[in-house]
């Protein structure tokens, strides 16, 4: 599997990728990012070494990654480019680049080699999804449980199917407000072996079974759509467990000390990276390229772990990844891609949601409102 | 008939009154210990059971107003620690009145005596009409305060913030606003966008209402409607057209294309309410000045815009707020670097459930009431010194 792949690698000295043409850039740029401590992560890991390095450049962070497909079109027609790189998830970089909105990169020049001399495109592999996707981060979204609302006597759930379990433990969960993971989690806990979920979910009664599976539990469903509600239905106890991205619930359970437990079973993996819009001025691209290969590099990447717990995306990264930068905490045990968490992975196959995404919205939205 | 103003009441009017409240007071207690139907019930119980105990076995006032003061504080005290104590010192007190206020017949003190039943009952059903929407209205924001002295980042009354435990609140919100330079920046975008955009929308508002409250001026209802249409339009319409009207002019994402973007949507609120009080305006008093040798520029500052100011002021002040508050239009318009407060929050809400918000949420409330009342204020002190009110 070489989505782990990035835990095998060996360790080497990092080279500082920056060359410098100062006199054709531009000086400032507009990074486009989650906001949050996503960001956060990404200003401290990327931003601030590269800005101290190159005095006089400025950067400013718009986090509107949310509705970055719409807002790129949006820019593209009326021909005023004012983001300089941006921040999506993966899916939404494959619809960008499809679309002709995001420009195509290649790997292997524009990035740097691993300290070792691998070139970009192998460091990262087959996360590189997309010819126009530079990847930062492997995240993961999972269950978190309030452990204070275990029912006495019982064990604490350990696998996602604990979820559709509400005789062991009775209460609330939280979901998000759409069909992917949902679906596969039902099927999974339903009896389907995770091989053949993409089979079973193709045919119409595939796709009533799931909901079945989710109807048992609909009454208990609070639907979520931004990553940090679920963390806050946990802290306020409104939801005994729910499905949040793994970096918000290390947030929650090592930054904010609240009473809660993780569940990795079944952990969705995900890709999230940078794509350079089409249509940047000469000035503006070359000041953005030179940013990317320094923010990009191996070292930049396992920087950012000290921060959050995403796993970098660089194969070469993973060894360098160091402690939690205030809670001096090692960060490696948190990452979704450690051994010991990664044992139970579902890898989300962006082809067929990206082929079945509007059948399966729909059929999903007209559940929800039945 | 009688005049009695103030009688005792019967009881099987009484006990059912004070059980209805009751049973309101114990919804909140309810729902908040975990089943509203139990509060409900219970809470009309204990209370009607009180008011006959009161009305018709104890009947001294004093004692009996005590005891339930205290026994109630009592009661919370024990369920709920210091917090409920507190809650319960407060019902105590209010049912201790209310039983006697309303069994002695002490609520018709101040009503005219022919009175009729229906007309008592209108008379306060009206009030707790008006209270109850107050309360909706008021609870969102009051609930809001609180929480920014949470000590923790979420949006959860803590066991500590309950059982009023100093180590459960902090400042530490408020100091994140002060100091983190993503707000601060916001804050100060929001002060130089708002100040701009008032003066043009007030500047541009007061000479367009002028212009059109004046007979001879063509297509004036046209005009007019075109001028307020920003108000009409749904936002995110106007947010839209602005989008791609002010790319192609190079304005969008730039200081001033915010500033004339909030011009355009303060402009109607400085139209109305200048032509409202242009409507009450002797125009015969321009032509005085005229004949006595003033230009129309002296006319205009001397003699028209002192007797219209209050209503150039509301207009500019419903101006400034439409800027502080507009979060739709400067999503479009504006770039990373004008982001506004409300940019800011919409944000914060929306990635991270940061109390931060409702700090800055806090202050804006306070800095409001502050405003407001100044600008009441002034205008009061002005009325007495012009004698039109015996202040």
């Amino acid at each position: 599997m070489k989505l782990t792949k990035t835990l095998l690698a060996t360790t080497a000295l990092t080279v500082a990728g920056a060359s410098a043409h100062a006199q054709d850039m531009a000086d400032s740029m507009t990074l486009v990012s989650w906001g949050g401590a996503y960001q956060e992560s990404q200003h401290k890991a990327y931003v601030e070494p590269y800005l101290a390095m190159n005095g006089g450049v400025t950067a400013t962070w718009d986090e509107s990654s949310a509705e970055a497909v719409a807002k790129l079109r949006a820019m593209n027609e009326a021909g005023n480019i004012t983001w300089d790189l941006v921040d999506v998830v993966a899916s939404d970089a494959m619809r960008l680049c499809d679309e002709g909105l995001a420009m195509e990169i290649d790997h292997d020049e524009l990035l740097a080699p691993a300290p070792d001399g691998t070139p970009a495109s192998e460091d990262f592999g087959d996360l590189i999804v997309s010819d126009c996707f530079i990847p930062q981060i492997v995240y993961s979204t999972t269950f978190g449980y309030r452990t204070d609302m275990v029912p006495a006597g019982t064990e604490p759930p350990s696998s996602v199917c604990d979820v559709f379990d509400l005789e062991t433990y009775p209460g609330k969960r939280s979901l998000q407000k759409r069909p992917i993971d949902n679906m596969e989690w039902a099927l999974y806990c339903d009896g389907v072996e995770k091989d053949d979920i993409y089979d079973v979910l193709s045919t119409d009664e595939g796709v009533d079974r799931a909901l079945a599976k989710l109807g048992t539990i609909k009454d208990q469903v609070v639907w979520w759509s931004a990553g940090a509600e679920t963390p806050q239905l946990l802290a306020d106890g409104e939801v005994f467990m729910g499905s949040t991205f793994n970096g918000r619930l290390f947030s929650a359970i090592a930054e904010q000390d609240q009473p809660i437990g993780m569940l990795w079973d079944m952990q969705s993996f995900d890709l999230d990276g940078w794509i350079v819009p089409t249509g940047l001025s000469e000035d503006r691209l070359a000041r953005v390229l030179d940013f990317l290969r320094f923010a990009t590099d191996t070292q930049r990447l396992a920087d950012q772990a000290k921060y959050i717990s995403y796993g970098p995306a660089r194969a070469s990264s993973a060894p360098l990844v160091g402690q939690h930068a205030t809670l001096g905490i090692d960060m490696a045990p948190h990452m979704p891609t450690d051994p010991a968490n990664a044992g139970n992975i579902h890898i989300y196959d962006y082809e067929w949601w990206a082929d079945n995404r509007d059948d399966l919205d729909a059929k999903f939205q007209a559940w929800l409102a039945q | 008939m009688t005049v009695t103003i103030i009688q005792p009441k019967p009881i099987s009017f009484v006990a059912p009154v004070v059980g209805i409240a009751g049973a309101f007071a114990g919804l909140f207690v309810g729902t908040a210990q975990g089943s509203a139907l139990i509060g409900v019930i219970g809470g009309f119980v204990l209370t009607a059971a009180l008011a006959f105990l009161w009305l018709t076995v104890l009947r001294n006032e004093r004692i009996a107003r005590w005891v339930t003061t205290l026994g109630m504080a009592a009661a919370g005290y024990l369920t709920g620690g210091l917090m409920g104590g507190l809650v319960g010192l407060i019902f105590g007190w209010l049912f201790g009145w209310f039983i006697f206020w309303l069994g002695e017949g002490r609520y018709r003190a101040k009503l005219p005596p022919y009175t009729t039943p229906m007309q008592v009952f209108l008379h306060f059903g009206f009030r707790v009409l008006c209270g109850l929407i107050f309360f909706f209205l008021i609870t969102p924001i009051v609930v809001v305060m609180p929480l920014s002295f949470n000590a923790q980042d979420f949006f959860t009354f803590t066991p500590e913030m309950l059982r009023l435990d100093p180590e459960g609140y902090s400042l530490k919100h408020y100091r994140d606003f002060f100091t983190n330079s993503d707000w601060q920046q916001a804050m100060w975008n929001s002060l130089s966008i708002a100040p701009m955009a008032t003066f043009l929308s007030v500047s541009f508002g007061t000479l367009a209402a002028i212009g059109l409250s004046s007979e001879h001026v063509p297509f004036r209802r046209a005009i007019m409607a075109i001028l307020i249409s920003p108000m009409i339009v749904p936002l995110i319409i106007s947010a839209a057209g602005m989008y791609f009207f002010y790319s192609r002019l190079g304005l969008q994402g730039t200081y001033w294309g915010v500033v004339l973007a909030h011009a355009a949507l303060g402009i109607p609120f400085v139209i109305i309410t200048v032509t409202a009080t242009l409507v009450g305006f002797d125009r015969s008093l321009t032509r005085a000045a005229a004949n006595m040798g003033a230009n129309p520029v002296t006319t205009f500052f001397r003699v028209q815009m002192p007797l219209i100011l209050p209503g150039v002021i509301s207009g500019g002040l419903f101006a400034f707020i439409t800027s502080f508050d507009e979060v739709v239009v400067v999503l479009f318009v504006g770039s990373a670097g004008q982001k506004t407060l409300p940019w800011q929050m919409f944000i914060g809400l929306r990635e991270q459930i940061s109390p931060t918000i409702l700090a800055v949420a806090t202050i804006l409330v306070t800095l409001s009431i502050l405003l407001l009342s100044t600008v009441e204020l002034l205008r009061r002190r002005s009325e007495r010194l012009r004698g039109l009110s015996p202040g």
